[in-house]
């Protein structure tokens, strides 16, 4: 019999659990997400969190189960946010993702093809937040989960400027921005936006208090709007910065921003057509990056044109491009 | 804009993040909503945070005057 939770889109994975230890190639088993460990006949079991988050009810269902299923009692959170259940022997996969199936929650996939998506808190709680990058992470894991690429494909969404999802280290990053608007007449000139401006982008005038404002220095994240006691400050719009290329690993690559205030109805389009380029044009087992080196970025930019238009455009030409 | 009248005051200087936010956040509940509290802030992060904490927790700023190093602000309760 066949096990669908070991299939995966790209290479079907057939096994036969009941000869599993002679038949399955345990690489194969990573694009489940399933991972061997050093210790015999043992894996981890990588669980599927977009944006690291998870109900209570959930997490606790869950932590019955990985006590039950790991040898030794444990589990770890993985850089990308998900649970991974440690520990567990291969003879007892299908137990295990079936209890896990009875709850709601899937395994990870691992390998060459769209990753769980990342992501911080986002605006719903964090007062940083410019976007909502859980939202976000959820559509993107729904839509893009496990499609096949040349090489692995990271996605993260930060929700402002301080990048604590780390778009600038992902294939391809989506972080949060507000471009802010400055109405005189109800300015009172207090002076607290440039001294809540931490780029000093906002100056205030010696004399009146009021604000001028070097919008080459403003790195959009809405301090001044926050601080702002008479609204003088408003956010004119909210988008993403989008960032492609990015890597960490033995040869780290920094990411090169190709789009500003990307609206968040087109963060699908972008991937969906980003994956379409990255399939057509990536070798077997290169990142983006090296695609994009190698290629030229121009190419890439001319193919999301019909995208990244419905943002504004960036200074992509950044040093060693 | 003319002068307003405070129902309370509190010298915050050299209180540091997110302290004197807490302390602005409890004198603020002693006192009735529309009444104001008197609030001075340091320069750099107090000026940088507290206003913005204030605001979000629905209070409003009335006036805001520099002196030298630090704030004087006026703060209405929500």
């Amino acid at each position: 019999m066949t096990d669908h939770f070991i299939e995966d889109k790209t290479t079907k994975v057939n096994v036969n659990l009941e000869t599993i230890g002679e038949r399955v190639d345990f690489n194969d088993l990573k694009s489940g997400g399933f991972i061997k460990q050093r210790q015999k006949d043992l894996f981890t079991v990588r669980l599927r969190c977009p944006g690291g988050r998870m109900e209570t009810k959930k997490l606790v269902e869950i932590s019955k189960i990985a006590d039950k299923y790991s040898k030794k009692g444990v589990v770890h959170f993985s850089f990308r946010q998900s649970l991974e259940i440690l520990y567990v022997d291969y003879k007892e996969f299908r137990n295990i993702v079936s209890e896990l199936e009875k709850i709601g929650q899937k395994v990870a996939s691992c390998g060459p093809r769209v990753r769980v998506p990342t992501a911080c808190g986002g605006c719903e709680y964090n007062p940083n937040g410019l976007t909502d990058t859980q939202g976000m992470a959820e559509m993107v894991d729904q839509k893009f989960f496990g499609t096949p690429t040349p090489h692995k494909f990271k996605t993260s969404f930060s929700g402002c400027p301080i990048d604590c999802s780390r778009t600038k280290e992902m294939d391809f990053g989506f972080q949060g921005i507000v471009e802010p608007v400055w109405e005189d007449p109800l300015c009172t000139g207090c002076t607290i936006c440039s001294e809540a401006c931490k780029e000093d982008a906002i100056v205030s005038d010696p004399d009146t208090g009021k604000p001028i404002f070097d919008p080459k220095k403003c790195i959009f994240c809405g301090d001044c709007i926050r601080a702002c006691p008479t609204e003088a400050w408003k956010a004119k719009r909210y988008g993403h910065i989008v960032r492609i290329g990015g890597k960490h690993g033995r040869h780290p690559m920094e990411s090169i921003e190709v789009c500003t205030f990307l609206p968040d109805d087109k963060v699908a389009d972008a991937i969906q057509k980003t994956v379409e380029w990255y399939n057509a044009n990536g070798k077997r087992g290169e990142r983006i990056g090296n695609t994009i080196k190698r290629v030229g970025i121009q190419k890439y930019l001319d193919f999301m044109e019909p995208v990244f238009k419905h943002g504004s455009p960036v200074n992509y030409l950044a040093p060693g491009v | 804009m003319g002068e307003v009248k405070a129902n309370a005051h509190l010298d915050l200087r050299g209180v540091m993040c997110p302290i004197n936010f807490v302390k602005a956040k409890l004198k603020l509940e002693t006192l009735e909503a529309g009444e104001v509290l008197e609030l001075v802030l340091d320069s750099g992060e107090p000026i940088q945070n507290v206003p913005k904490s204030i605001k979000e927790e629905g209070h409003k700023i009335l006036e805001v005057k520099k002196e030298g190093e630090h704030f004087r602000l006026k703060i209405q309760k929500g």
